[in-house]
């Protein structure tokens, strides 16, 4: 079982990946629609990249307030 | 398609189009690869007939109001319907909304009963406020075993027990109250009648008329009035059928056009944009040889479409563009928001044709729609039928304030005659927006004289209703305002709004102010977010009931400062 510092850890990785920045400049406090620089529907497309990586499904509505890396980790951590 | 002039009501004239298409596939709803229901206009009619009988045995009366609160799906459109068959006043809720928000929209309405998905009324019932309002019953969808209703019943659970007597309507009469914004101020509930959606139907209809075999994917929020009437009341009245999404990713739409040959489908700015974004990437993908024989059927295509559209030759032309969506796309309408002319200019030149409308929550769905003869992606085309459309007050460059009347303007707004008096005068809407009627009768759009701005994602967003989140900052007196407003300019492309500070005498703006003023914009919805903040030394105007002079203030601010003072919040 993961902990939550791995889970987030992960995401933060996954979020540099599909949105080609470097990871060092990610951390779980960021806004990330600020960050990256990404709209809502980028945002969506997070989630279901996460969703393959951590084998569980997401409601959309999941990110529907959240717009920190932290808070999303522990929405999937919550899953997991 | 059956003849709307021969009904009173919404729920009459959707009575006789599902009786009249009862073979017809009428719903599909898909979740990822799952396809989780596909109904015929004869089984959606079966599926509606339990909740009318729960309407009916909790005595839900002739203009009673009930609110929808779900995420697109049938269930909203068989509620919706059964509503309208008992004779009901729907209230479509907005499910992106704070749960806060939409207790004070439920309160205003006066709704009693609430149709909800499972996860949306449990975040209500956790709410702050939500002990303003008492709902009668609340039918949930989605909820889990085991799950913690609170007072709510399962849809699930509702029986049909035989026939229900279906309670008729007039044209005048309320069918909808829609709210077009206002929940921290002042709610602005739109009374739209039965005449209003009957007639608006007739009017898109005639302009783009659906079909048996017309597949309609629905993506914006049903709330939304695009989708209502596009996704909803047009399809039904057509027999077409409509296809749900329960994932909204951008990914799963894209596999949808595929997976259900999407005939038709309405969108925001912000999806077209990404859709845009897709095939950017995708052509940047292509090898130099591919790409220059793109570039030069993207050429081809363009001058033989110069005059009107060619659909068959685009196909054929540039068949694998139009394979990534599905291939019998017919077309696209977008609305809500501005859209740039240069991505309708792109889809265009791709042979996807992308009707560009313009309307308000005050006129139901639309006012204008393009109508490609020829293409003009630099309007939003001409007024409907029965639209009439009128510039006022134009100045040196004939760009005035909008004003429209006919058969599709709001009765007003809910419980708001003052506003309602400043909104309709002598019968003319006054839209708040500018523009110029070209030559040909078609609308050009410059900007607004209203204190307000409209995301690409199609959502008013009035400054007084978000200034609540800035409370106790530590400042003497602050104000949020449209950006344009303030320094008004002649396009509607990245609104943006700002909030003036004004600090107690003698200090200064101090970091921490900022850092405040900072935090509280995070927690607001990304796209509800100010984007600069101005500092201000003089005292706010304001009237004997020390409400702030918005006008006044935005007139002092214009004369004294420029853009530039703006600094990032």
């Amino acid at each position: 079982m993961r902990t939550l510092a791995q889970t987030t850890d992960e995401i933060l990785t996954l979020a540099a990946q599909q949105f080609k920045v470097a990871r060092e400049t990610l951390s779980p406090n960021d806004d990330f629609f600020k960050t990256l620089g990404i709209d809502s529907l980028q945002a969506l497309s997070l989630l279901t990249r996460l969703e393959n990586h951590f084998h569980v499904e997401l409601p959309d509505y999941e990110l529907q307030d959240v717009s920190d890396f932290g808070t999303l980790a522990g929405r999937i951590q919550a899953r997991l | 398609m059956i003849n709307l002039k021969d009904y009173e009501s919404l729920g009459g004239a959707l009575r006789a189009a599902i009786s009249h298409w009862a073979r017809e596939t009428c719903l599909i709803e898909a979740d990822r690869e799952r396809e989780n229901c596909r109904l015929t206009y004869r089984q959606f009619d079966e599926s509606t007939r339990p909740v009318v009988h729960a309407l009916n045995a909790f005595g839900f009366g002739s203009g009673e109001r009930a609110a929808i609160l779900m995420t697109n799906q049938s269930k909203w459109l068989i509620a919706a319907y059964a509503i309208f068959f008992r004779g009901g006043v729907l209230v479509p809720l907005d499910y992106k909304m704070t749960p806060v928000e939409q207790v004070q929209l439920l309160r205003h309405s006066g709704a009693k009963t609430l149709f909800a998905e499972y996860y949306l009324w449990r975040a209500i019932t956790r709410a702050a406020n939500f002990a303003d309002i008492t709902l009668d019953h609340v039918i949930v969808t989605d909820a889990p075993a085991g799950g913690e209703l609170a007072g709510a019943t399962r849809w699930e659970s509702l029986q049909d027990s035989g026939d229900t007597e279906f309670v008729s309507r007039s044209r005048g009469d309320a069918a909808c109250i829609v709210y077009s914004s206002g929940t921290g101020g002042r709610p602005k509930g739109c009374i739209l009648t039965h005449d209003n959606y009957l007639e608006q139907c007739m009017a898109l209809t005639k302009l783009y008329p659906f079909r048996p075999g017309v597949r309609y994917l629905s993506i914006l929020p049903t709330n939304h009035a695009i989708d209502f009437m596009v996704g909803f009341i047009g399809p039904f009245v057509c027999g077409a059928a409509v296809v749900h999404l329960r994932t909204l990713r951008p990914e799963y739409i894209r596999e949808a056009f595929t997976r259900y040959r999407i005939t038709h489908v309405s969108v925001v700015p912000l999806v077209l944009k990404n859709l845009e974004r897709g095939l950017h990437q995708r052509f940047a993908e292509l090898s130099t040889p591919r790409r220059f024989l793109l570039n030069q059927l993207i050429r081809l295509n363009r001058a033989l479409t110069q005059r009107k559209p060619h659909p068959q030759i685009s196909r054929a032309l540039l068949r694998d563009v139009h394979k990534a969506f599905g291939g019998e796309l017919e077309g696209m309408f977008v609305g809500g928001a501005f859209t740039e002319p240069a991505t309708l200019q792109f889809f265009y030149d791709l042979g996807i044709l992308v009707a560009n409308g313009y309307g308000c929550t005050e006129v139901g769905t639309a006012l204008t729609l393009s109508d490609f003869l020829p293409f003009r992606p630099d309007t939003v085309g001409k007024p409907l039928p029965g639209v009439q459309l009128r510039i006022v007050e134009p100045d040196g460059d004939k760009i005035g304030e909008v004003v429209v009347r006919g058969h599709t303007v709001m009765a007003g707004y809910l419980d708001d005659a003052e506003l309602t008096a400043e909104t309709i005068r002598n019968g003319w809407l006054h839209t708040g927006d500018l523009g110029r009627l070209d030559d040909d009768g078609r609308l050009q759009l410059f900007g607004r004289r209203r204190n307000m701005i409209v995301t690409s994602e199609g959502k008013n967003i009035y400054p007084e209703d978000i200034e609540n989140a800035f409370e106790g900052l530590a400042v003497k007196e602050f104000c949020v305002f449209a950006a344009n407003y303030l320094w008004p300019q002649h396009e509607l492309a990245g609104e943006k709004l700002v909030i003036v500070l004004h600090p107690e005498s003698g200090q200064e703006i101090t970091d921490a102010v900022v850092t405040t003023a900072s935090g509280s914009n995070r927690r607001l919805p990304a796209y509800k977010r100010v984007s600069g903040y101005l500092a201000w030394e003089r005292d706010f105007p304001r009237t004997a009931s020390m409400k702030i002079k918005r006008d006044v203030l935005a007139e002092d601010i214009r004369s004294q400062l420029t853009r530039e003072s703006l600094a990032p919040l």
